[in-house]
């Protein structure tokens, strides 16, 4: 699309969720709205797509799936908000909102522009132009962009890994020497935290003003304990090391700086949780080896969202959602019911080669695994090992064993035997090695 | 070699998985195959007629490896073989299965070799008799259950080859050869 030539262009996740920037957050999305600028005709279409308004930015993304053709307008670039006129027309037309940005001598958008043009945003879909026109007044006029530094007019350029190193010097600048420089920035850090805890519990009003400031915290901590642990591997005994690193999970799931809620999402709320939702489990399902139940995700997704907690059908809907997605993950139900979202990249026959691996040790030919021993050797729950384990029965790689002892399976040998000779290098010959071989 | 008395069991016999049940359709297809032709051989080879699924049978344990096919397992292995025509259940409660190593049909052929070997096709015989007389020592007859003998028998008759006379008692049953 060419509008990448008027329009600076804005990231997204691969399931089609914007890159937000450090500090900012979603306040009002709207479907179906169109873009355009009367004074430049070469201006093109920009139809029928998702506009999210945030702190910092104006974002337009468009409905067809799979182009990666955002676009975004710094609200640091607009110079005026027009009201909405009230005139016979705009009851039968749809609502308009128009607005005054800075624009450079080829009519790019840009806030450091000398021109001045003006663009209208059409409001095709079911939506109130007033409470839009109140969001819109209100972020732009809340300046966001400035406090969190120079940030806000590199569009597009901002990763959400890149809140550490720059943008955490806000003031703590010592050089790390030793245990004890870690220790005195840890002691600072705390006395600061003290301080931030205090005044975020005077009254509601300033604890939620204070939010992006915790949420700021937390990374900053997590980067500090990051670098720290890296200088100084050597000397940290393990006790430390693993306290900290339990430290930096739980910092680590603080995160969801602007977590998508019915308030902001409105009628798109499902479709913009499921997209959300899409990135978040990456890193879990990461650590879980790809797989990973759906109660597991629902406490680390609502404990990342903090206080904007959602309902289990909601996730449910979330993760049906999906399949009408390009996203990387899935959600898969087993035969007992224990539902998992697992990669879609995830494939059976990995899990299944590496439990014949398995299975074909001497000890395991001769007595067999349980879930407990699969799960230690794939690194996953239990439960989860065991719905993996009934796959591999159900392909007829393995076959169970039900015994006072227990449940375990066993590499199946029934399609290798036979009742008058047995061959020399199959496995049923390796199973009778192993198994006469202890008699 | 494990050996149940003289009867040499299959390895697969210490495999665990063959003491259950398998849910897999392939596999429990398989699993049915094996069962099915270990119960024959080892029938065959000790002459036995009658397994009664709630009782101790040697073959459907093995303390080697302590398990033991459940009362289900036999029951589906024992009407797998029935459905094939080499069983047949007793009583409509599935107390007792007779085992047919060799079918109805089989008997009647085995009954006709014997005759003619002995050269008796004109003589008369009691059931007992052919059971454990002299003559059926040695040959797969001797010691036949007498179920099994009746059908081959009566099988026999309705083909004209023989003719069988009742007595006082059942003792007394004979048959008359007219091959």
């Amino acid at each position: 699309m060419a509008g990448g030539k008027w329009l600076p262009t804005a990231e997204l996740t691969s399931s089609g969720r914007p890159v937000l920037h450090p500090g900012e957050v979603e306040c009002s999305l709207l479907s179906s709205v169109d873009l355009d600028c009367e004074e430049n005709p070469s201006f093109p279409l920009f139809k029928s797509g998702l506009l999210i308004l945030t702190t910092h930015r104006l974002l337009w993304i468009p409905d067809t799936t799979g182009s990666s053709s955002a676009s975004a307008i710094p609200l640091s670039a607009i110079s005026h908000i027009f009201s909405t006129k009230k005139w016979i027309k705009s009851m039968f037309a749809s609502p308009r909102v128009r607005f005054q940005v800075s624009s450079n001598a080829q009519g790019r958008v840009d806030d450091k522009g000398s021109r001045l043009t003006v663009i209208t945003l059409v409001l095709r879909g079911k939506s109130d132009p007033d409470s839009f026109l109140a969001k819109f007044w209100e972020a732009w006029r809340g300046r966001a962009w400035e406090s969190s530094g120079p940030s806000g007019s590199e569009s597009g350029k901002f990763g959400p890994g890149d809140v550490g190193g720059s943008s955490a010097g806000g003031g703590l600048r010592m050089p790390v020497v030793g245990v004890s420089g870690i220790l005195r920035k840890e002691q600072e850090m705390w006395e600061s935290t003290d301080k931030s805890l205090q005044d975020a519990f005077q009254d509601l009003n300033a604890l939620m003003s204070k939010a992006k400031e915790m949420v700021l915290l937390a990374e900053k901590m997590r980067q500090k304990l990051l670098s720290g642990s890296n200088n100084q591997a050597s000397s940290a005994n393990d006790e430390e090391m693993g306290s900290k690193e339990e430290m930096q999970d739980w910092l680590l799931s603080v995160g969801i700086a602007s977590p998508v809620t019915k308030e902001s999402a409105g009628a798109l709320y499902h479709q913009q949780l499921s997209r959300q939702l899409a990135d978040f489990v990456k890193i879990p399902l990461e650590r879980a080896g790809g797989m990973i139940n759906l109660i597991d995700i629902y406490c680390l997704f609502n404990r990342a969202r903090g206080t904007e907690l959602i309902s289990p059908e909601d996730l449910l809907l979330a993760c049906s959602l999906w399949g009408k997605f390009d996203v990387p993950v899935m959600l898969r139900k087993f035969d007992s019911g224990v539902m998992v979202i697992q990669n879609k990249s995830h494939s059976d026959e990995e899990v299944f080669s590496r439990i014949k691996v398995l299975v074909l040790k001497p000890d395991a030919l001769r007595t067999g695994i349980s879930a407990s021993d699969a799960a230690i050797t794939l690194g996953i729950a239990p439960a989860m090992a065991k719905e993996h384990l009934l796959t591999a029965e159900s392909k007829g790689l393995l076959c169970r064993d039900v015994s006072p002892d227990g449940f375990r399976f066993y590499i199946n040998l029934f399609q290798e035997i036979n009742l008058d000779m047995v061959k020399d290098h199959g496995t049923y010959s390796a199973w009778i090695t192993a198994t006469f071989a202890s008699r | 070699m494990q050996k149940l008395g003289d009867f040499k069991l299959p390895q697969f016999f210490n495999y665990p998985p063959y003491f259950t049940l398998q849910p897999v359709k392939d596999t429990r297809e398989k699993q049915m195959q094996l069962w099915k032709e270990l119960i024959l051989d080892y029938c065959r080879t000790q002459k036995i007629f009658i397994i009664e699924p709630e009782k101790e049978f040697p073959l459907f344990s093995n303390p080697a490896i302590e398990r033991s096919l459940s009362h289900e397992a036999r029951e589906v292995f024992l009407s797998a073989l029935v459905s094939e025509g080499r069983a047949e259940w007793m009583d409509k409660g599935h107390r007792k299965c007779l085992i047919l190593w060799h079918r109805i049909q089989d008997w009647a052929d085995l009954i006709l070799r014997f005759v003619k070997d002995n050269g008796l096709e004109d003589s008369v015989m009691t059931i007992e008799e052919i059971r454990s007389g002299t003559e059926s020592r040695g040959t797969e007859l001797h010691e036949i259950d007498r179920t099994v003998l009746m059908r081959a028998l009566k099988l026999l008759e309705h083909k004209g080859k023989l003719a069988i006379f009742k007595g006082t008692s059942a003792d007394d049953e004979g048959v008359k050869f007219s091959v």
